[in-house]
This record gives C-alpha cells, sequence and structure tokens, in this order.
C-alpha cells in the first residue's frame, strides 16, 4: 500500500516496501549473475590472440584492398541470383503465411483446434535460422538455387505469419459486425472488413522481409544454396582476399539499395 | 397520476391519453403478426454478467421505438441479439413469422439481410470508398468472387446512388470513408443499412460521437427514411431529449429488465427516476417540436417542463 498516513499526513510512493525490496533483491542478483560470467569467459579467452586482433585486422583489410574491380564482371550473375533468391522466397513465406495467419489469429480462425496447428506452423518456421534451412535443404535437394529460394521461403513463414496475424488481431471489431449485419459470408466479412485494414501492415511487412531476405540470402551460399556467398566461400577458401573484398563491396552496396527500396515502400503505403 | 411498470407494454396504465394509444396498437397487433416479438429473452455473458433479464417487446410495422436506459442496462446487448452479432442465453426472437433464434449459418444469414444496422461509430470500412461501403449493405445477395470484384448487379448500383443522393452523398461516391466527417460517415451507415431492403431497423447510439446539431439532422434522417420505407425502427439512444422528440414509444431498461413502457408523453420525473435512478430530473425536458429548423432550435435554453406526474 503505497499511502500511509503517519502523524496525520498522507504519504504517498510508487511502491511499498516489499516490492522495494524485491525489486533491489532482483537487480543484486542480476550483477551477480553478469560478473561471474564475465570471470568464465575472461577465464577462456586467450588473451594474446585478443591482443594481436588491431594487427590482424590491418592485415586482412592491406590483403582485401584494394579489391579486384576487374572481378565484378563475374559477379554480376550471382548478384542477380541472390536477388531472385530473396524475391522468390518472400513471395513463397508470404503466399504461404497469409492463409496460416487467417488460420492463427484468433479473431479469424475457422476452428480453436485449427489455431495451435497455424502457430506451430509458425514457431517451426521461426524458430529454425535461414542458414539452417538451406544446410537441410541443400542435402534434400543438393546445391543450388532452389534450395535458396525455398530456405528463405521456409524461414519467412514464421515471421511475415506472426506479424500478419498480430495485426489481424488488432483490426477494430466494428466494420467486422457491420459487415456481419448484412448477411454478409465468413470470406465476405474476412474480404470487406479485415482485409482492408490490414492491408497496408501485410505490404509493409512484406517488403521489410524482402530486405531481410536480400541479408540472408548473401549467406547462405556459404552452405552451397546458392547466390553470391558461393562466390565469397570459394574466394575466402582459396585466400583471393582481393576477391573477397570486391564482395563484400557489392554485397554492402546491394543490401543498402534494398534498404533504401524498402524505406520507400512502406512510407509510400503508410 | 397513478404509475404502475408492468413486463408487457400493453397491460401498462397511465391516463386516459395512454389507454387511448393502448388501444389502438392492440387493436394493430390483434389484425397481423408484429414486425419483430421478443419473448422472454436473456442474457449471460461468460463473465457471469446478466445483461438481459426476460425481456418481453413487440414492435408493430412501422413503430419507432426508442430504447433508453443508463450504461450497462442492456440496451446494446438487446438489440444486438436481435440479429444475433451476440448469442442469447434463452428466449425467443421473432422477425415476423420467422424465429431467428432457431436459425442456422445461412439461414441466420438471409435473416440478417432483413434487419438493417447503424452503429455509434459508423462502422464503416475506413479504407474503402463511400460506394463501396454503401454496396457491402448487399453483401448478403451477392455471391463471394461478385464481391471480391465488386460487379454488383445494376439494379443495386442505381439502389445506392438513389440511397446517397437522398442522405445528400451524392458527391462523395469515391471518396475514401476515413475522409468524411462524422455526420458524413453516419449518413453512409444509414445508406448501407437501407440499401439491404431490410423489414427492420436497428440503430444502436447513432449519435452518441455527434454534436447536437448533427444528432437531429441525423436522428430525423433516420425516422424519415424509416417512414419513407415503412420500416420500424429500435434506437438505442442515451439523449432522452432526442429520443422524445423522434419516437413514438419509449422503452426504458435498467439491469437487463424493462422498467418502463409507453408514449414519450409519458415520460415523467418519476419514469426516468425508475429507468436511471434518483435524479432532479426538472430541467431535463426539451419542447416536443420536431418539425422546427434545427439552426433555430439548437441555441434555445431547454424548456422547462415541470413534471406532473
Amino acid at each position: 500500500m503505497p499511502v500511509r498516513i503517519s502523524n496525520g499526513v498522507k504519504t504517498w510512493q510508487r511502491y511499498d516496501r516489499a516490492s522495494v525490496l524485491k525489486q533491489w533483491a532482483g537487480w543484486l542478483a542480476t550483477t551477480v549473475v553478469v560478473l561471474f560470467c564475465w570471470q568464465l569467459i575472461a577465464g577462456a579467452t586467450r588473451w594474446e590472440f585478443v591482443a594481436d586482433a588491431p594487427q590482424q585486422l590491418a592485415q586482412f583489410l592491406s590483403r582485401a584492398f584494394p579489391p579486384r574491380w576487374s572481378y565484378m564482371n563475374q559477379l554480376w550473375r550471382p548478384l542477380w541470383d541472390t536477388v531472385n533468391i530473396a524475391t522468390l522466397g518472400t513471395i513463397i513465406g508470404v503466399a504461404v503465411a497469409f492463409p496460416t495467419a487467417f488460420l492463427a489469429a484468433r479473431n479469424t480462425t475457422p476452428h480453436p483446434i485449427i489455431r495451435p496447428l497455424a502457430l506451430l506452423i509458425i514457431v517451426v518456421s521461426r524458430s529454425v535460422n535461414s542458414l539452417i534451412w538451406a544446410l537441410l535443404l541443400v542435402a534434400l535437394l543438393g546445391p543450388g538455387i532452389l534450395a535458396g529460394v525455398i530456405a528463405i521461403g521456409l524461414r519467412s513463414i514464421g515471421f511475415v505469419g506472426k506479424l500478419f496475424y498480430e495485426a489481424i488481431e488488432e483490426t477494430s471489431i466494428e466494420p467486422v459486425e457491420a459487415i456481419r449485419a448484412t448477411g454478409a459470408s465468413g470470406m465476405q466479412v474476412l474480404s470487406y472488413a479485415i482485409l482492408p485494414q490490414v492491408l497496408p501492415s501485410f505490404a509493409g511487412v512484406t517488403v521489410f522481409r524482402w530486405d531481410i531476405n536480400i541479408r540472408e540470402s548473401t549467406v547462405i551460399g556459404l552452405v552451397g544454396a546458392g547466390g553470391i556467398g558461393l562466390n565469397l566461400d570459394a574466394a575466402i577458401n582459396a585466400l583471393q582476399w582481393s576477391r573477397a573484398g570486391m564482395i563484400f563491396i557489392s554485397i554492402f552496396v546491394i543490401v543498402l539499395l534494398s534498404e533504401w527500396i524498402s524505406a520507400r515502400v512502406r512510407k509510400a503505403i503508410i | 397520476m397513478q404509475i404502475c411498470f408492468a413486463r408487457r407494454w400493453r397491460h401498462c396504465c397511465f391516463d386516459a391519453k395512454m389507454h387511448v394509444y393502448n388501444q389502438c396498437t392492440f387493436v394493430i397487433a390483434k389484425k397481423e403478426l408484429d414486425m419483430l416479438r421478443i419473448e422472454q429473452l436473456t442474457k449471460r455473458y461468460p463473465t457471469g454478467d446478466l445483461a438481459l433479464n426476460g425481456v418481453d417487446l413487440e414492435v408493430p410495422e412501422r413503430q419507432v421505438v426508442a430504447l433508453i436506459g443508463p450504461s450497462g442496462a442492456g440496451k446494446s446487448t438487446l438489440i444486438r441479439c436481435i440479429n444475433r452479432l451476440v448469442e442469447p442465453t434463452e428466449g425467443r426472437i421473432w422477425l415476423k413469422d420467422l424465429e431467428i433464434t432457431r436459425l442456422h449459418a445461412s439461414g441466420l444469414r438471409r435473416a440478417r439481410r432483413r434487419i438493417g444496422m447503424i452503429f455509434q461509430e459508423y462502422a464503416l470500412v475506413e479504407r474503402l470508398t463511400v460506394m463501396e461501403n454503401v454496396l457491402s449493405g448487399r453483401l448478403g445477395y451477392v455471391g463471394f468472387w461478385q464481391s471480391w470484384f465488386r460487379r454488383y448487379p445494376q439494379s443495386d448500383i442505381d439502389a445506392a446512388f438513389n440511397l446517397l443522393e437522398r442522405v445528400g452523398l451524392v458527391d462523395y461516391v469515391d471518396k475514401r470513408a476515413d475522409a468524411l466527417s462524422g455526420g458524413q460517415r453516419q449518413r453512409v451507415g444509414i445508406a448501407r443499412a437501407l440499401l439491404q431492403n431490410p423489414d427492420l431497423l436497428l440503430v444502436d447510439e447513432p449519435t452518441a460521437s455527434l454534436d447536437p446539431k448533427t444528432s437531429r439532422q441525423i436522428m430525423r434522417l433516420i425516422t424519415e427514411l424509416a417512414r419513407e420505407h415503412g420500416l420500424p425502427v429500435v434506437i438505442n439512444i442515451h439523449d432522452v431529449p432526442l429520443a422524445r422528440m423522434f419516437a413514438q414509444r419509449i422503452v426504458g431498461l435498467r439491469s437487463g429488465v424493462i422498467v418502463y413502457d409507453g408514449p414519450p408523453e409519458a415520460l415523467v420525473a418519476d419514469t426516468l427516476t425508475t429507468i436511471y435512478g434518483e435524479e432532479d430530473w426538472t430541467d431535463s425536458q426539451r419542447a416536443d417540436e420536431p418539425d422546427e429548423p434545427v439552426e433555430q432550435e439548437l441555441h434555445l435554453p431547454q424548456q422547462a417542463l415541470t413534471a406532473s406526474g
């Protein structure tokens, strides 16, 4: 009870004594755990390696720069593959996430038994990283762009599905009631009352995911799933640092471009 | 004057005027089935709240009924039970000879087409245009793909244009609903409800979000259109003077029970106390002149009318 009367004066504090003590105890425990972990990490670190990190970095940079600009001629194709992997993966992800989100949203799910199933799809997809999906799919389908596209798609389902169904759950009930009251069917209620409300956030989420997928599809080549990552892997394995430098620069530019596009599109929608 | 509150409004006795009123409506009610009949309607929410407790109500053709009562009295629940946006716990509801409470999915959708509803916050789909919002009143009559591609029959589009003309929004057809003012939005809501070509109009707090002048214009529009289309109307309304002005019959609800049912004239201070609880009502009764132009009436002070009860 934050309000107390002492000597006829009413005082007010935000927390009572018990919760203040609890908060202190919480902070103390956190500090102890952090310090303990710090010590473990410090003990397990070879500090001489850390100490020469600046030299290593300088050496690495001196090998990577100047980048071999002529190598760019061979990079256009893998870059194009990378963009395609991201785009097709996003399309697959959104295509699956769209119906799944309606099954998963509390206010549109057709049956309470279906909802956990839809949520399971979303959680499974979300809990596995694109790189792991790619690793699995390269083993299943063999290396190449197809494995990359499907890996990106599978990872996108969860991300997009979760944000979609949260958007659906945040829609206001009034238009839904009004459309239902006209005698509209369930699908008509979805298309007239829910869809117009969620469309802007659906579009925003899709473009955002595409932007993330561009970044992820530059990496999945490392496990053989196509795109510019393949070249990066090859360059590093062959210790061709000037080529690797060129690849880093091209990845940097393409990621900047995708962020710029997604920001512009989202601004246009909202 | 002696006042007794009975459940069945035709058993109420107020005074001579009320008696005549009862006689007349009784004759009408005898002649044909009432458009809306509610029998022993009870609604208990999952939280345990008893919103309605054995409500009986009959609404004959062409009657405008105002449902008044304090917040939480069950007004909204009552009209939402009629088209089953809220599922009644017990009791029966008839629309003419159709028992709504017995219908399942597709039967209920067909029944809902015959019941137009107007909402407090307009309940328009904000990102759709005025025309799309109005045409959504026909959703019960067109197939999914037809509605998806907005291929409504020309007759529906004609009717929509006529209604938009009638509510004064024909120039706003392609505007998005969120670009309209409150009064304009409510007009769209009215057009949508009437495009259903309903047999009954349910109106939930149509003026609660509007200024006094717009409130009166909207109430006038609703009652005029109901008269033109020969519709009975059930209006939930907080504003007692507005209810008095536009309704032919007032039903007072308190804690889920009907505690008053009679003409607006018999709604005196004592009755208001029965409906809303103890309060000084002497200043609450405005002049009953619905035909006077709105602009002039707006700035008049509320006319005090000492209760005769």
